[in-house]
């Protein structure tokens, strides 16, 4: 847990005051909506189908069970009770007033949050493994890197008003886990034949409209190097990015339209330029950003003790969600664990205040205080003693979040859609809940094994389709809402994009097609244990499309 | 449109000349960079100051060689969501060393100032006489800031940890740039 000091409380409290100054102006008609746009968009305020959204910014996904009561406090008092976990692992409200706004912020900033740059043409939230710390097969805590970088982009003066939205993402670990290679930079840390730790930089990888998976243009960047880097990179995507047409304006069309090789050098060559100047980072400086980090007074406990042992030899149901949720730490006799945002029948990534205050209160009580945020719209409890596993179990079955289908067919990933969304051409939570429902059998399920559906209302993907093992994307045709469906996406680090299926089906047999191409994958499997996307890897897609659209 | 310069509102002592107006020798003037660069040679001698309006979407590199002999360069915001002309300013201050004065012009507006006068602005034409008049409250919002990122300006530093050694290379070498 990173915690603020009186520097970074101070730069919060000064944002705030600016922003009520902001709305204020815009209220009196002092500044126009296209000039106070990009300003509450900075702020984490966007205009929606019905209300003002606000996205709060969870850094890296952590967050304090302090926090997450403010949250749960927002959502009562300014909203209707609820949050919604986003991809970004980030929290939205929906249904804010924007008279209450600096109210809110107020509030959120007493907790040390706040709607910093989670929109807008800037450097967005940065993102990690939601693991960061606590995972067996890290090198090290990549969220010290993560908060490098959030302080670095945090109102850049140069970097504020870039040609789009520029999203990063880290990973420390051997398993991707935070999708750096569709991010517009992705950094694995990682050691060289020498031992020592550096960054494969990546660029250009994004879904959208267009989507690409990016290139690497660095294999092995040194620690001291990693903000200069950054900036050159930044710095020629300001410059050279284009701004004549929004959907070619992500740095990803640049690295395409350049080629990844020209662009690297270019970046090399502002590189050389200001390495070595104020940027260079020395241990010094990754020792101060790493002191602000609390770790948990971890106890001397054994692995796998009979308290644990036992509940799960008699119980069931308890070793099923174990056996799902539960997942191995750093240290020994600890547990990881991840609480499913995903019930039967329910909008993905959706908290009540009542389940967040709850899930806060446990984390007081099993988890050194500490939330996480996934970013497949999950929570997870990251520091849970082995032993006290039974009896969390039992308060998170009480408030709902102990379905054990984390990364199975029904742990779907979904966009809010045309139920909030302007943007968006087709509804997708409703898609998702029915997709619950036809999954809702726990053991069909985890037979299946690990398949990630994600959907997204429009092209925009903010559903992540492209990179889900079964993709599914709304597009509106003749003012109906019909569904494309990609096979074969992820994001880890064997990313991929998903291959199209074929003809968009229309909104009322989305489930029934889906359901057909789980039943193809189980019948074209050669072993139980092959994975959907690896079934997909090995024979493409065509037997898939022969058995689903035979019938149609 | 106000000017704004040293944080006061200011008289504005130079006049913009088209490409093909003639220039009177102790006038100071903006021109544009082409005709910057086509009639280099015959500026040499000029008794007044000469300023040059650089377009956002020309390499800055090619200002380079003749920046000793400018008084001011002006950078544009054709709207103040382009933001090329950031990296523009901190490469001229920061890479070539440019201490004449630095004018944003174009769409310039109360909520960027102290963005521009961090990337290394000193002299603002407005686009409304209520943010001229706010300048100085404005870019005096904020006394932190995490980035070394200005150039020579005495803007907030991050001074987190004044006492102790740790930490404070990156926050401390604001000026070194």
């Amino acid at each position: 847990m990173y915690v603020y000091d009186d520097f970074d409380r101070t730069l919060v409290d000064e944002r705030v005051n600016e922003f009520r100054d902001q709305v204020a102006r815009r209220l009196s008609g002092e500044l126009t909506e296209d000039e106070f746009k990009p300003l509450r968009l900075m702020n984490g305020v966007y205009l929606q189908l019905h209300a003002y959204m606000l996205r709060v910014a969870i850094p890296y996904g952590t967050l304090s069970s302090e926090q997450l009561r403010t949250l749960a406090h927002i959502a009562r008092r300014y909203d209707r009770d609820y949050g919604h976990f986003t991809t970004r692992q980030n929290l939205q409200f929906n249904w804010i007033k924007l008279s209450d706004l600096p109210d809110v912020m107020a509030d959120l900033a007493k907790a040390g949050l706040h709607g910093m740059q989670t929109s807008g043409n800037c450097v967005r939230n940065v993102t990690t493994d939601q693991w960061g710390g606590v995972a067996p097969d890290e090198i090290e805590d990549p969220r010290i890197w993560a908060e490098i970088l959030r302080q670095h982009s945090t109102m850049h003066p140069e970097f504020t008003y870039l040609p789009r939205k520029f999203k990063i993402a880290i990973t420390a670990a051997a398993h991707d886990r935070a999708a750096v290679r569709v991010h517009d930079i992705g950094l694995r840390l990682h050691k060289n034949g020498a031992g020592e730790s550096g960054f494969e930089v990546v660029v250009g990888g994004g879904l959208g409209r267009t989507p690409f998976v990016g290139k690497t243009i660095k294999p092995f960047l040194p620690k001291r190097d990693l903000l200069s880097y950054v900036e050159a990179i930044l710095r020629v995507y300001n410059q050279y990015g284009r701004r004549d047409n929004i959907y070619k304006a992500r740095i990803k069309i640049l690295v395409h339209e350049m080629g990844a090789e020209k662009f690297g050098a270019e970046v090399d060559a502002e590189w050389q330029n200001i390495k070595d100047g104020a940027l260079a980072i020395d241990l010094a400086f990754i020792a101060d950003i790493a002191s602000r980090f609390r770790y948990p007074k971890y106890e001397n406990l054994a692995n796998e003790p009979p308290a644990l042992t036992q509940v799960r030899s008699r119980n069931s149901r308890f070793d099923t969600w174990f056996r799902n949720s539960v997942t191995p730490h750093k240290q020994r006799g600890y547990a990881i664990v991840t609480l499913s945002l995903k019930p039967e029948g329910a909008p993905p990534g959706d908290a009540t205040s009542e389940q967040m205050d709850a899930i806060a209160s446990l984390a007081d009580r099993y988890s050194f205080s500490e939330i996480r945020v996934a970013h497949e719209q999950n929570l997870v409890l990251p520091h849970v003693a082995q032993r006290d596993l039974p009896v969390l179990w039992e308060q998170l079955e009480k408030i709902g979040v102990a379905t054990p289908n984390v990364g199975l067919v029904s742990d779907i990933i979904a966009c809010p859609g045309l139920d909030y969304c302007s943007l968006a051409n087709t509804r997708s939570i409703p898609v998702a809940q029915e997709l619950t429902r036809r999954f809702k059998n726990l053991g069909t399920q985890r037979e299946l094994g690990r398949l990630h559906i994600n959907i997204s209302g429009c092209i925009n993907a903010c559903g992540h389709h492209h990179v889900g093992h079964i993709g599914i994307l709304g597009v509106e045709k003749n003012g109906q809402e019909f569904f494309q469906i990609t096979l074969g996406g992820r994001a880890d680090e064997k990313a991929e994009l998903g291959c199209l299926l074929g003809p968009a089906v229309p909104y009322a047999e989305v489930a029934d097609v889906i359901e057909d191409v789980v039943a193809a994958y189980v019948e074209l499997r050669d072993q139980p244990n092959e994975l959907f996307v690896d079934t997909v890897k090995r024979i493409g897609v065509e037997p898939f499309k022969e058995r689903v659209y035979a019938a149609r | 449109m106000p000017l704004v310069k040293n944080g006061a509102v200011v008289e504005d002592r130079f006049t913009r000349v088209l490409d093909d107006a003639a220039i009177v020798d102790d006038v100071p003037v903006i021109m544009p960079a082409a005709r910057l660069l086509a009639d280099v040679g015959d500026l040499a001698g000029r008794r007044g100051a000469t300023g040059v309006l650089w377009p956002n979407d020309r390499d800055i590199s090619q200002l380079a060689p003749h920046l000793d002999r400018l008084a001011l360069v002006a950078l544009d915001f054709p709207n103040f969501r382009d933001g090329r002309a950031y990296s523009q300013a901190r490469i001229l201050r920061e890479r070539y060393n440019y201490r004449g004065e630095l004018r944003a012009t174009g769409q310039v507006l109360r909520d960027q100032f102290l963005l521009l006068h961090r990337a290394g602005f000193d002299s603002f034409e407005v686009s409304k006489p209520a943010d001229a008049s706010a300048f100085a409250e404005t870019i005096a919002r904020y006394s932190v800031v995490y980035q070394p990122a200005d150039a020579g300006t005495p803007a907030a530093l991050r001074r987190r940890n004044a006492s102790s050694k740790a930490g404070a290379r990156v926050h401390l070498r604001e000026h070194d740039a």
